[in-house]
C-alpha cells in the first residue's frame, strides 16, 4: 500500500502528519496490513487528494453554473407551474400547467413567436450573405487592410442602446432621414414604427448593421486558413475569381458557416434589446399591434411590466424548449452536411 | 522531498480555489446587504458618519436644488447618496424584488403614483408607517389617501403632484386666428375636454403650415382621464375600466383627436416628441406642472416667450411621487427624518422654484415662486395661480394594483392603433380590451 515515494516523504513531514494520533500509534501501524493508522490515513488522504482535487479545481465553474444558471432555470420551472405575482413572490398558488395552457392559447404568444422567426430570418440571412461577401473582398490584397478590418468591427463595438437610438431617429416617420431620402425617390413616407413589415425591417436593419462586420471577420479568419495552393491550382485550371469563390472558398468555409448560423440563430431567438429600445417609451409592447414584439419582449412585458411572473416563467421555458429544438435541427443538419462531400 | 513540495503546492492551490469560491459566494451575499448602507462599515468617512441612500427614478430635483448639500450641512454626521434609475419600468421591478428579498433596498425609496397602489396593497408591511412620524394635515387629502392602507398606515410621504394646465404656443395660435389671451382661451374650453378638441378643429382650419394642434391623442386621453372621479378601479377595488364613465369620456375625446388631423401623432417622451418641441410642430400640449421644466429644456431658446399657460378644461392630475422608508433599511430613524425633511413644504417650495415640480403641501402655495427664467419663458403666466387652483379641485381617484399596465394598454395599444394605423375607434377599443384581459390574466 505504501509507495516508496511516500515513505521517502514521510520523515520530512512526520510532525504534521496526524496531530491527533500519538507518535507511538503511528509507528505501530507501520505494518503492511490494512489497519488504520497515521500512515494509511496519509495514503488515504493522498488518494483522496488525487481523486478529489481535479473536481475541486473545476468546481468554481460548476458553482457559478449552479448559482447563476441551474438554480434559476429550475426555479423558473417551479414558478411556471404557479400563479405568482412580481409583487408577492412568497404568495404562490399551484397552477399546474395553467400558465402553459394559457400561454399556448394566447394569440400574443404565437404572434411573438412568428415575429421572432420573421425578424430572425430577415436579419440573419442578409447579414450572413453580406458578411461572406465582405470577407471575400477583405481577403484580397488591399491597401490598409487592417484599417478596413477595424472599420468592419466598429458597429459591433457600439452599444445596442446607442445604435438603436440613432436608428430610431433615422426611422422617425416625421422628419427622419430615411423618409427624407424616400421622399426624393418619389416614395411616400413610411411609418417605420407602426407599419407591420416596416417596423420589422427597421429592427432587422439594426441587427444587420451591428453584426455583419463581426461575422465578416470570422469568415475572413477562416478564409485566410484556406491553403493558397488550392486557389493556385484552381487558377491553373482556368477557374475565374467567382468560380474560385464558389468551388474553393464556400466548401472550405462550410464548418465556419455552420457555426455562424448556429450562433446567429440563437441570437435571433433571444432578440430583445433592439426592439425594446426601438419601441421607445412603451417598447415592451413591440408596437401598437405587437408587430415587432419578440418572445424576449413578451416575456419581459409579462414578467416585469405587468408582473405576472408565473406566465413569464412559462414563456422562458417555452423559449428554452424552442432553442433545444433549434439546436437539434442544427445538429441533424450539421451531420447531414458533414457526410455529404 | 519533491513530492512533499508538490503536495503542499497542491494544497495551497486547493485552498486558494476554495477561498475563491467561498469568497465569491460570500461576495454575493455581502454585496446585497452592503449596498443599502456603505460607509458605516467601510470606514474612511470619519467616525460615526452614516451614509443614507435614496433610490429615485427620473429627475426629482433634490440634487439640482441643492437640498442634499443643505441637509448634509445641517447634519454633519450624515452623508446622502442618490441612486437614480432613469426608467420607472426598470426601477420598480427592481424595488419590488429587493423589498421581498428583504435586502438591497435603499434607505429611502421613491414610489411613483402608478405604483403606489400596488405598494399599498401588497408591500405595506415592508414599509415604515410614516403616519405616526408626521403631521398628515400638511399634505393634500387625496395625496395622503393614495399612500394609505385600509387600516390607516401611511407608507409614503407625498412629493410633488401633477395638476394639469394647457401649455400653448401663442405665436402659432395667433397665426391660426385664435385668441392668444390665456383667460379667454381657458374660458373657451372650460368644463369639458371635448371643447378643447373643438378649439383644435378651429385651429386646423387656418393652421400654420407644418403644425398640428396637439402632440398626440394619448396626451388628451391622459389629461382627461386624470380628472375622472373613477377610472380603472372603483373604490372597492373592482376592475371597472370597461364601464367607467371617466374612461369613456376621455376615450371619446381622444378618439375625436385621433380621427381628425389635429394630432402630430407623436409619442410622449420619445426623441421625436422632443424634436417636436424644438421644431414647434404642435401648438398645444396638456401639461402637468412637472412638464414645465421639460418644455423649457426641450424647446430651447427658440421657444422663449412664445409659450403660454392656460387653465385646463377640467382639474386633473398626472403624476407625482412618494418617498417611503423600507423596513429593510439599516438606518430607519435617519431615513425617516430625511424623508420628512425632503417632503416638508419649505423644501417642496425650493424644488418648485428650481424646476416647477408642484408641491403636494398646500401650505406652500401662498409663498410659491417659480424661477424668474421660467416665468419669462412662459410669457409671465401666473404659474402658481393656475396650478394651485387646479390642485385644490382635483378629485380623489381610486387607483388599483394594475393601474399602470391598464393605462399603457389603452394608450399604447388602443389609441395608437387608431391614431397611427388608421384603425377605427371600435377596433382600437377591442385591441385594448384584449390586451387588458392579458394583463389581468383573464
Amino acid at each position: 500500500m505504501t509507495s516508496p515515494k511516500q515513505a521517502l516523504a514521510h520523515p520530512a513531514s512526520s510532525a504534521d502528519a496526524a496531530p491527533g494520533t500519538p507518535p507511538g500509534a503511528a509507528r505501530d501501524a507501520h505494518g503492511r496490513g490494512t489497519q488504520p493508522g497515521a500512515d494509511s490515513w496519509r495514503s488515504r488522504l493522498y488518494r483522496w487528494d488525487m481523486k478529489a482535487s481535479p473536481y475541486a479545481f473545476v468546481s468554481p465553474f460548476f458553482v457559478l453554473f449552479g448559482a447563476f444558471t441551474l438554480v434559476p432555470l429550475l426555479y423558473t420551472a417551479w414558478y411556471s407551474l404557479h400563479h405568482v405575482q412580481l409583487s408577492a413572490l412568497d404568495d404562490q398558488t399551484w397552477a399546474g400547467l395553467d400558465n402553459y395552457r394559457n400561454l399556448w392559447s394566447s394569440e400574443f404568444f404565437w404572434n411573438a413567436l412568428e415575429n421572432t422567426f420573421t425578424i430572425g430570418v430577415i436579419s440573419t440571412v442578409p447579414q450572413l450573405l453580406a458578411a461572406i461577401g465582405l470577407a471575400h473582398l477583405l481577403n484580397y490584397r488591399l491597401r490598409g487592410s487592417t484599417v478596413w478590418r477595424v472599420v468592419m468591427l466598429t458597429p459591433y463595438a457600439t452599444s445596442v442602446a446607442a445604435a438603436t437610438l440613432v436608428f430610431t431617429l433615422l426611422y422617425s416617420w416625421d422628419g427622419g432621414m430615411v423618409n427624407w431620402i424616400l421622399h426624393f425617390l418619389g416614395v411616400g413616407p413610411v411609418n417605420w414604427r407602426e407599419s407591420d413589415w416596416g417596423s420589422q425591417f427597421a429592427v432587422s436593419s439594426i441587427v444587420i448593421w451591428r453584426w455583419t462586420g463581426y461575422n465578416a471577420l470570422i469568415y475572413l479568419a477562416a478564409m485566410q486558413a484556406i491553403p493558397a495552393d488550392l486557389y493556385e491550382s484552381a487558377a491553373i485550371d482556368g477557374a475565374s475569381r467567382w468560380q474560385q469563390f464558389r468551388h474553393v472558398t464556400i466548401p472550405q468555409l462550410r464548418p465556419t458557416i455552420l457555426f455562424t448560423v448556429v450562433v446567429s440563430t440563437i441570437g435571433a431567438t433571444q432578440l430583445f434589446g433592439e426592439p425594446l429600445l426601438f419601441g421607445g417609451v412603451s417598447g415592451s409592447k413591440g408596437g401598437s399591434e405587437h408587430q415587432y414584439q419578440t418572445l424576449g419582449l413578451y416575456m419581459y412585458d409579462q414578467g416585469w411590466i405587468i408582473g405576472n411572473l408565473g406566465k413569464a416563467s412559462a414563456i422562458a421555458w417555452s423559449m428554452f424548449l424552442i432553442l433545444l429544438v433549434i439546436a437539434a435541427v442544427n445538429l441533424l443538419l450539421t451531420r447531414r452536411l458533414r457526410k455529404s462531400p | 522531498m519533491r513530492t512533499s513540495i508538490r503536495r503542499s503546492q497542491r494544497l495551497m492551490a486547493l485552498a486558494a480555489v476554495a477561498a475563491l469560491t467561498t469568497g465569491l459566494l460570500a461576495g454575493c451575499a455581502k454585496d446585497s446587504n452592503d449596498s443599502s448602507s456603505d460607509g458605516s462599515g467601510g470606514g474612511g468617512n470619519g467616525k460615526g458618519k452614516i451614509t443614507l441612500t435614496i433610490g429615485t427614478f427620473g429627475v426629482f430635483g433634490y440634487k439640482q436644488s441643492g437640498l442634499y448639500d443643505e441637509y448634509m450641512k445641517l447634519h454633519p454626521e450624515i452623508n446622502i447618496k442618490e441612486n437614480v434609475t432613469t426608467r420607472t419600468d426598470v426601477y420598480w421591478p427592481k424595488v419590488l424584488t429587493r423589498l421581498q428579498a428583504g435586502s438591497g433596498t435603499d434607505d429611502i425609496q421613491a414610489i411613483e403614483i402608478g405604483n403606489i397602489t400596488e405598494a399599498v396593497q401588497t408591500q405595506a408591511n415592508k414599509f415604515v408607517d410614516l403616519g405616526k412620524e408626521v403631521d398628515k394635515s400638511q399634505w393634500l387629502d387625496w395625496k395622503n389617501a393614495q399612500a394609505t392602507t385600509k387600516d390607516g398606515k401611511l407608507i409614503g410621504l407625498g412629493t410633488d403632484i401633477g395638476p394639469m394646465a394647457i401649455c400653448y404656443r401663442k405665436d402659432l395660435f395667433q397665426k391660426a386666428g385664435l385668441p392668444t389671451d390665456r383667460t379667454k382661451l381657458a374660458e373657451m374650453w372650460k368644463g369639458d375636454w371635448a371643447k378643447y378638441v373643438d378649439v383644435g378643429k378651429q385651429y386646423m382650419k387656418k393652421a400654420p403650415k407644418g403644425t398640428k394642434f396637439v402632440d398626440s391623442a394619448s396626451s388628451v386621453y391622459n389629461a382627461a382621464v386624470g380628472g375622472a372621479s373613477e377610472r380603472y378601479y372603483d373604490k372597492d377595488g373592482n376592475v371597472v375600466w370597461d364601464r367607467s364613465d371617466g374612461v369613456k369620456k376621455a376615450w371619446d375625446a381622444a378618439m375625436s383627436v385621433a380621427t381628425s388631423d389635429m394630432s402630430a401623432k407623436l409619442k410622449q417622451f420619445d426623441p421625436t416628441w422632443d424634436q417636436g418641441f424644438a421644431n414647434g410642430t404642435f401648438a398645444s400640449v396638456a401639461c402637468p406642472a412637472w412638464m414645465i421644466g421639460y418644455i423649457e429644456q426641450k424647446s430651447g431658446d427658440l421657444g422663449k416667450g412664445k409659450w403660454d399657460v392656460a387653465a385646463a378644461p377640467a382639474a386633473s392630475n398626472w403624476g407625482g411621487s412618494f418617498l417611503g422608508a423600507p423596513t429593510a433599511g439599516k438606518h430607519q430613524k435617519e431615513a425617516i427624518a430625511l424623508a420628512k425633511w425632503l417632503t416638508a413644504p419649505e423644501q417642496q417650495e425650493k424644488v418648485f422654484a428650481k424646476q416647477a415640480s408642484f408641491p403636494s403641501t398646500p401650505s406652500a402655495y401662498a409663498s410659491l415662486k417659480p424661477a424668474a427664467d421660467t416665468t419669462a419663458y412662459f410669457s409671465n403666466a401666473p404659474l402658481t395661480q393656475i396650478f394651485s387652483d387646479a390642485a385644490k379641485t382635483i378629485p380623489s381617484q381610486p387607483l388599483g394594483p394594475k393601474d399602470k399596465p391598464i393605462d399603457n394598454a389603452i394608450s399604447d395599444i388602443g389609441i395608437l392603433q387608431v391614431e397611427q394605423k388608421g384603425k377605427s375607434p371600435s377596433q382600437g377599443w377591442d385591441a385594448a380590451s384584449k390586451e387588458i384581459k392579458d394583463v389581468l390574466g383573464q
